[in-house]
């Protein structure tokens, strides 16, 4: 570009071919995906017995009534701060991998990179590689052009529902929500989420792909703030390679400039310029490099993780530092530190969550009631909450040294009966006859006692009962 | 655009902007195209968007859009839709037996919660948000009741009121001013019967003379023995609640001068199914007999 030319404003997609490349990280890469793809789709398929009127769909978000399961998990609204500790891990563990080892999410476990894969991958298997499908985009419209193409685009297509389709699986039962969708009795809700997730996943494992890393994504640029110079991240030893030639002379260095790393680069990026904002850190260019460097009989990782730290020593011609020395660093241990340590919170908080959740708010308008014999009546409103399967039965009782009376509204017993999956908020009394020193005193202390007729458990709450003075 | 002022950045080789801050230029990279296209579609969006909603604002209001939504014309629809929702309970709360309401739990529950909000938009404003009363409004939450606390009773008090002058069937008595028929001394002696009558402090001699009056005058509503008379709305004088207060100085003012409480009735502005329901409501705070 001439400097008396200025560039244009907008820039068209440039085409990418990545081409076939084999070696540990695309093997890696391609467990990873499998693996991946495989939580997603049958996730929504594992069952969980939880009792006759609990769902039985191990991982459920059932908006409709609040709840989230996961598997003997079961999470209601007030609880909430499970869910939020789970994503301040998940941020916290994006830090750690992150500082240690560069954009890992982007490269090998970020939906879009997996399905991006995917997508790669049928493209291949219908049109060919690399260079059959340079010429296919080059070619024009014939009927084998147009054969090829909606192929692919109908295999993109079927995978691109089954995504949208196992999304709406997480949020309702899902085998009665498959046959309402092939029986076309699915709530509207369904079949639009899946139109939606459908239509994106085949717009941007399709046709956006790296656009959406460089353009869309927000994490790229957060992850920049991660990363140092310990970081671990896909490099070129360019005192190694350069200066690049065919030739296999001793003037020239290792890089004989085949262009393999390009040509694998999902980015179309080429790495030899250095670390550049589009890289995912994919590393399938280090698995193409160590291909040519072993057929040219050159030692591997002319392309590979590196650290920016040790380039002084490299160039300076001695080793670099091991792995274990840039990863174990303050920053990483700090945030493992952190992570762990809401970890260990959460387990904790899960495993002292209350059998019996009750809560007792003592009624204060009006403050206490006078009944026609004098005696004094204070109102609780109690609410039980009842997380499984089967009705449970309460019994409410005051301290057995109590003189105080307690009725529950509308019961001739103390036996209160919550349906199961269930809170009840009843009216309980208390009353203190006109002799009792509570029905004259300001404030008497109360402790409201509840016990599981079932299984015996017993949970309090103290609270106060207010007499005539107060 | 076509200045030629900009300087070319050394690494990239790219031009910049020619904005600079502490030292940092900004490159000049083009736009996708893409990028372009979405910019253009959110603006015919945006104008489509102010066309089928109300956006405009207009002197007295703003245009309406093209699909006529308003924000209450949502909560009307919500309020028909919920109300539709709920048709099959409201009809079987209109003709349940009040008697036996809590042996269906479900509608029990349903008049209950709908009882509270016409008791909080209807009845708070006399009786208090938490039903307590004050002087002169009775206190909903005690066991007390002048003209009785069944569910079917404090239905037909609340569908035709106290002593009000539009419906007929409006619960009626009414107590003589005593301060006309009594000399000051009698209604000081009744005032000291009625206090022996609750249990509370008084003068023997005085409340023993006021007894003989009390026989005479008061015992025709009140009852013998001071307890009452609900088909009178006559208050039970010997417990421990007291509509104007117990004390000797509002008895003297209530014997002397007598008490008229009104309530309006209130079929003329609820339905029948909500006078059922605000009696369940009322029935279920505590004094519900
Ligand atoms: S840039 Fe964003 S979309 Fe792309 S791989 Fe990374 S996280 Fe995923
Ligand atoms: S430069 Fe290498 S690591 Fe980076 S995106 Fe391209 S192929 Fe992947």
């Amino acid at each position: 570009m001439s400097s008396s030319d200025p560039p244009p404003l907008y820039a068209a997609q440039e085409p990418i071919f990545p081409r076939r490349v084999s070696g540990f990280y695309r093997s890696l890469k391609w467990w990873i995906m499998g693996v991946t793809l495989g939580i997603y789709y049958l996730t929504p398929w594992i069952r969980w017995d939880r009792g006759p009127s609990l769902p039985d769909q191990a991982v459920l978000v059932d908006l409709a009534n609040r709840r989230f399961y996961f598997f003997w998990i079961e999470i209601w609204p007030h609880e909430f701060y499970f869910v939020a500790g789970l994503l301040i891990m998940a941020g916290l563990g994006l830090f750690l991998f992150t500082s240690a080892l560069g954009r890992v999410w982007c490269g090998y476990t970020c939906p879009q990179t997996v399905w991006t894969d995917l997508f790669i991958l049928v493209e291949r298997w219908i049109e060919g590689d690399r260079n059959a499908r340079v010429r296919l985009r080059e070619a024009d419209w014939t009927a084998r052009k147009w054969q090829l193409r909606l192929t692919k685009w109908t295999v993109w297509l079927l995978i691109a529902v089954a995504t949208g389709g196992a999304w709406v699986f997480y949020f309702t039962d899902a085998p009665t929500l498959l046959r309402d969708l092939l029986t076309f009795e699915a709530h509207p809700v369904a079949y639009t989420t899946i139109a939606i997730m459908t239509g994106t996943t085949f717009l941007f494992g399709g046709f956006m792909r790296e656009q959406v890393c460089i353009y869309m994504c927000p994490w790229p640029r957060i992850q920049g703030a991660m990363m140092d110079d310990h970081t671990l991240t896909v490099g070129y030893r360019d005192w190694r390679g350069e200066p690049r030639g065919k030739k296999h002379e001793n003037t020239t260095g290792d890089c004989i400039d085949c262009m393999a790393c390009v040509n694998v680069c999902p980015m179309g990026i080429d790495i030899r310029d250095g670390q550049q904002l589009e890289c995912i850190t994919c590393a399938l260019c280090i698995d193409a490099c160590d291909d040519v460097m072993e057929k040219i009989g050159k030692p591997r990782g002319l392309i590979d993780y590196l650290a920016l730290s040790d380039e002084p020593l490299e160039r300076a011609g001695q080793p670099p530092r091991p792995a274990w020395h840039h990863i174990f660093r303050v920053r990483t241990v700090l945030y493992t530190a952190l992570w762990s340590l809401i970890g260990v919170g959460l387990v904790f908080a899960l495993f002292v969550r209350a059998d019996i959740e009750l809560t007792v708010e003592p009624v204060r308008n009006p403050t206490f009631i006078t009944l026609s014999d004098g005696s004094v009546r204070n109102v609780y409103n109690v609410r039980l909450r009842n997380k499984l399967g089967e009705p449970r039965e309460f019994r409410m009782s005051l301290a057995s040294d109590d003189i105080l009376r307690i009725d529950v509204e509308g019961a001739d017993t103390n036996v209160l009966t919550v349906d199961p999956d269930s809170t009840t908020l009843t009216r309980v009394y208390v009353t203190a006859r006109p002799q009792d020193p509570a029905s004259t005193e300001d404030r008497t202390d109360l402790r409201l006692w509840v016990e599981d007729v079932g299984s015996a458990e017993r949970a309090y709450r103290d609270t106060v009962f207010n007499g005539r003075a107060g | 655009m076509t200045e030629q002022a900009n300087d070319i950045d050394q690494e990239t080789g790219i031009e910049t902007t020619g904005h600079e801050w502490d030292g940092i230029k900004e490159l000049n990279n083009p736009l996708p195209r893409w990028w372009l296209w979405c910019f253009y579609l959110t603006i015919i969006w945006g104008v489509g968007y102010t066309i089928a909603y109300p956006a405009w604002p207009l002197v007295s209001r703003a245009t309406g859009g093209l699909l006529g939504y308003s924000t209450r014309g949502e909560v009307v629809e919500q309020i028909d839709a919920f109300e539709t929702q709920n048709a099959s309970l409201t009809t079987a709360l209109t003709e349940v037996d009040l008697a036996v309401l809590d042996e269906n739990p479900e509608l029990q529950r349903f008049a209950i919660s709908g009882g509270a909000s016409v008791f909080r938009s209807h009845c708070s404003q006399c009786h208090g948000s938490g039903a307590a009363g004050g002087i002169g409004y009775p206190n909903l939450l005690d066991d007390d009741w002048l003209w009785g606390g069944t569910r079917d009773e404090i239905a037909y008090t609340v569908r035709h009121g106290i002593r009000n002058e539009v419906d007929p069937d409006a619960h009626w008595s009414e107590m003589p001013a005593y301060g006309q028929i009594f000399e000051r001394e009698e209604i000081d002696d009744v005032v000291q019967h009625v206090l022996a009558l609750s249990g509370q402090a008084h003068e023997a001699a005085m409340a023993e003379r006021g007894a003989v009056l009390f026989a005479d005058q008061c015992s025709a509503c009140h009852g013998e023995d001071g307890r009452g008379n609900r088909d009178l709305g006559a208050p039970n004088l010997t417990d421990a609640i007291w509509l104007y207060g117990g004390d000797p100085t509002s008895l003297t003012y209530t014997v002397t001068n007598s008490r008229f409480g009104v309530m309006p009735p209130w079929s003329t502005r609820l339905t029948e199914a909500e006078v059922k329901a605000v009696a369940a409501y009322v029935h279920q705070l505590g004094g519900g007999e």
